[in-house]
């Protein structure tokens, strides 16, 4: 049932790339517990812009948890603290009366600050575009029922390509690492008879890529599973070793 | 307001379609083999502009790109992997017939133009069914992890419209991963440096050069900056314009910014009154809701819609003192299901729509405002077992009890319609070129296939087909021309002049330094669409709407507050810009809803309904497209009719009874 809560919110808060950030805090009254989080944060844009203030630039698209858009780190957690949840679609009965939401944008070297809680991501693309595809052309292709593909195949690909690509594994890393990220891709791939041509090629450019691009290493912490709101497996990263070194060998 | 609503000036120009000639199954093949090519070394020589990286502009950019040109595409997102396509959850269509069940590309096409109540082009149809398998094959090729049978087959699942199970999907996820896979392609020509790619751009106009599309201008998203941008050709796939409603199913930055500036540059406006609205939603439940959410369609293969059959029930359920479950089932009314036995919980999106509508306004709606029906999955779980419902649906359920806080396993959920797809846009001809030569427009954001209602997993089909397997070839018909066509510079007065009309435009905004916040517009536009150019429509309230328009309008442009600089990464400014689009599109909406005195698809005016409540055509009067031509600001745009000529399959009323 619907009820209201009070709630203080201390929001990271910078002009600009090379601007100087800081905490802002922020008291919000009789907060609806049925809306989402970034619904909460509408509200007092709203009321910031009322009070002829610049509201806090986040971003968010769909809304409902599918296109990877949103980030924020909200008391520590990347999409908060809801397990297999995207801030969009995190909602504020999940807090208390009174609580106090700290609220920071994605912490990575990787994913720089463009403006309050805004990154670029841009860096997942380009890890991508180093090789996360299977290298076809529109048109010529045999029939979609040619090659039957085991239904655990398919199915464990649909786990892998599952992710959102919304950068919270890295986010989460303490090494800035982006390995769920590649791991998920290069796994799908590789479990699908149409991926298994370039598998080689593909794991050591990706890799190759997320290195240059300044993200760490996997220490196997485990942080990006937990944190994944998609709940990818770190068995995909499993995989991605295997798939490195086995190219790596063929060297 | 200047002059009178109603009075609708008309022209009488036959628009040409460039329909080819032959026979229906024909057409296709017979304009491929005589269309103009464009020979390899010069496709190097031509750019293209894409704009828009959802199912229909990324796999039109990769396939350009692959074949040669230079394509520069552009997204509002930070990343083209994040276009509104992403949301799709049920299915793509094809007429595969692996189940053997009686498909084909003639059934899939004549269920098409059924469902569009027979207000779409037949050609054009009957091409997207005849593309429609390619694009299932071209998916399995990029590694799109679609469902599949023991046996490694791949499987299929029923949707609305169709007697036939022709739906492939990914879970409930099938539209993320078409794009994803159109994503890679595109990704893989970008990192080739066959794309390149502007991300976090927005469009802001076309640039017109002797008649000739030649380039846009966007507004760099992060600086703020206004650029300019050449191209040989120019392609717009930037999805519908849902959001004139405020709350929609779309995407909170989904817009129709594109098909204005387009519209304003000389290409029709078709059909604008055709608005999908969707049956199966999460009612409306606050006033700080800034977007609502779908349910799969997919889930009326299983999921049962039914209100209860007395008043008194459905009172005591808003009331709190009577639980869905408490319902035996002889006190249950599923009312499609009594309405349709044919087709029962499967009928087209309009027709649930409308039903579930009727039921509420008759008194018998559920939820604390009474503006719910539920769909319950009970008799589903009872004979396949919770367990293969959470296979089937799991990650439905999952969002719904995020939403709602209920769990949908064990009490029905709620649903209610809400707007969800736009079947109106820019108006274009075979060749998916618009009124303005080398202004192309693919994907939602064009009117072509769905008539006047759009079937659902029909939209997937649709924007892959045009970006993988249309506009690819049918852009070389146009193209073939250009290559004697240097490059341009950007400092053209054609240009300059673009960039200058953008920047002051955007200026004057920003100078109007009011007390409105411009969600607040954008809130009060959506109350009024939805109040009088929504589910059902009529002559009094949509006079009533044209004239709260245009306050709206005059609110905007006289109290609308943008706080910020222009020249720095602006959230309310890009919102601003849209609305002040969403108030055009509004008008143009409610403008073509009045002209049309008919009732079909998704087109529902109250005053042209059978006795039973159905939507009543009117094909002597009504069976054109409405393409509006605009005449400047202020100005009374023109009525031009695209007459919808019939030559393969007989108009019938949409029975879905029998």
């Amino acid at each position: 049932m619907e009820k209201s809560i009070n709630v203080t919110l201390k929001i990271w808060r910078q002009a600009g790339p090379k601007a100087k950030g800081a905490f802002e805090t922020y008291k919000l009254d009789n907060v609806s517990t049925d809306s989402s989080f970034l619904e909460m944060l509408d509200v007092l844009n709203e009321r910031l812009v009322k009070e002829r203030k610049e509201p806090i630039a986040f971003d968010h698209d769909c809304r409902e948890g599918i296109c990877g858009m949103c980030s924020l780190y909200i008391n520590g957690h990347p999409h908060g603290m809801d397990p297999e949840t995207t801030t969009c679609q995190l909602h504020m009965r999940r807090f208390s009366d009174g609580e106090t939401i700290t609220v920071e944008p994605w912490r990575s070297t990787g994913f720089p600050v463009i403006k309050d809680l805004i990154v670029d991501r841009s860096a997942y693309d380009k890890i991508i575009q180093a090789g996360g595809y299977v290298s076809v052309n529109t048109g010529g292709i045999p029939d979609g029922n040619a090659i039957p593909i085991p239904k655990y195949a398919a199915d464990e690909a649909m786990d892998a390509a599952s992710c959102i690509g919304c950068g919270a594994c890295a986010a989460a890393c303490k090494n800035g690492s982006a390995m769920l990220f590649v791991a998920a891709k290069v796994s799908q791939l590789a479990l699908l008879p149409q991926g298994k041509v370039e598998r080689a090629a593909r794991a050591k450019a990706m890799v190759g890529k997320m290195d240059e691009l300044g993200f760490g290493n996997c220490t196997n912490t485990g942080a990006c599973e937990v944190e994944c709101p998609k709940a990818i497996s770190i068995s995909h990263i499993a995989r991605l070793n295997r798939e490195y070194l086995s190219a790596k060998f063929k060297d | 307001m200047a002059k009178k609503q109603d009075a609708t000036s008309v022209e009488e120009i036959k628009i040409d379609a460039k329909i080819p000639t032959g026979p229906l199954a024909e057409k296709w093949s017979n304009y491929k083999d005589h269309q103009k090519l464009v020979n390899p070394a010069n496709k190097r020589k031509l750019d293209v502009i894409v704009v828009g990286t959802g199912l229909a502009g990324a796999s039109a950019a990769a396939s350009l790109a692959e074949m040669g040109f230079n394509v520069l595409n552009f997204c509002i997102q930070d990343s083209p992997r994040r276009a509104h396509s992403i949301a799709a959850q049920g299915g793509i269509n094809a007429a595969k017939n692996y189940q053997n069940d009686g498909d084909s590309v003639y059934r899939l096409f004549y269920d098409t133009i059924k469902g569009g109540d027979y207000r779409a082009r037949e050609a054009n149809v009957y091409r997207l069914a005849e593309v429609a398998n390619s694009i299932i094959d071209q998916c399995v090729a990029q590694g799109v992890p679609f469902a599949r049978e023991y046996g490694g087959l791949l499987d299929n699942r029923s949707f609305g419209g169709a007697q036939v199970s022709r739906t492939f999907y990914a879970r409930g996820q099938t539209g993320q991963q078409l794009l994803l896979g159109a994503y890679s392609a595109l990704s893989r020509q970008v990192g080739k440096g066959a794309v390149k790619l502007y991300a976090r751009y927005e469009m802001l106009d076309v640039v017109v050069v002797e008649g000739r599309a030649r380039g846009i201008i966007a507004r760099n998203l992060v600086t703020g900056k206004v650029e300019r941008f050449f191209a040989h050709a120019v392609v717009v796939g930037t999805g519908g314009y849902g959001n004139a409603f405020f709350l929609s199913t779309n995407a909170m930055g989904s817009n129709g910014s594109a098909a204005v500036q387009m519209y304003k540059k000389g290409a029709y406006f078709a059909n604008p009154a055709y608005a999908q609205i969707h049956p199966t939603c999460i009612p409306v439940h606050g006033e700080f809701q800034s977007k609502l959410t779908l349910m799969s369609e997919s889930l009326r293969n299983d999921g049962r819609i039914w209100v209860p059959k007395k008043k008194e029930d459905a009172e005591a359920i808003r009331a709190g003192k009577l639980k869905p479950t408490d319902l035996k089932e002889d006190d249950r009314d599923y009312f499609l299901e009594r309405r349709y036995p044919a087709f029962g919980n499967l009928v087209p999106r309009d027709v649930a729509s409308r039903a579930a509508k009727e039921r509420c306004d008759a008194g018998f709606g559920v939820g604390n405002t009474g503006l719910a029906v539920y769909l319950d999955f009970s008799s589903a779980i009872d004979r396949l077992g919770e367990n293969v419902i959470r296979a089937r649906y799991g990650n439905l359920f999952q969002m719904y009890e995020k939403i709602v806080d209920d769990n949908p396993y064990n009490t029905p959920m709620m649903i209610y319609p809400a707007i969800h797809y736009t079947m109106g846009g820019i108006w274009v001809d075979y060749e998916l070129q618009t009124s303005v030569p080398g202004l192309f427009c693919i994907g939602e954001a064009n009117f072509s296939d769905h008539g006047a209602n759009r079937l659902g997993a029909s939209a997937l089909m649709q924007g892959l087909a045009d970006g993988y397997f249309v506009l690819p070839y049918t852009i070389q018909n146009y193209l073939a021309d250009q290559i004697q066509v240097p490059r341009m510079s950007t400092d053209l007065p054609e240009f300059k002049e673009a960039e200058k009309a953008v920047s002051e435009r955007i200026e004057k905004i920003m100078k109007i330094q009011g007390d409105r916040s411009v969600d607040s517009i954008h809130r009060e536009l959506g109350l009024v669409m939805w109040d009088f150019v929504g589910m059902g429509r009529n002559k009094e309230g949509l006079q009533h709407a044209l004239e709260r328009i245009q306050e709206i309008r005059k609110t905007f442009w006289t109290k609308v507050y943008v706080p910020g600089q222009s020249a720095d990464m602006n959230i309310e400014l890009e919102k601003a810009l849209r609305v002040a689009d969403f108030i055009e599109i509004g008008e143009l909406m409610a403008r073509d809803a009045l002209m049309r005195e008919e009732s079909c698809g998704g087109h529902f005016r109250e005053e042209y309904q059978t006795p039973e409540g159905e939507a009543l055509r009117n094909d002597e009067e009504f069976a054109f497209a409405s393409c509006w031509k605009f005449n400047g600001e202020g100005e009374e745009p023109t009525l031009l009719k695209e007459m919808l000529e019939y030559e393969f399959i007989k108009r019938q009323q949409r029975n879905y009874k029998a």
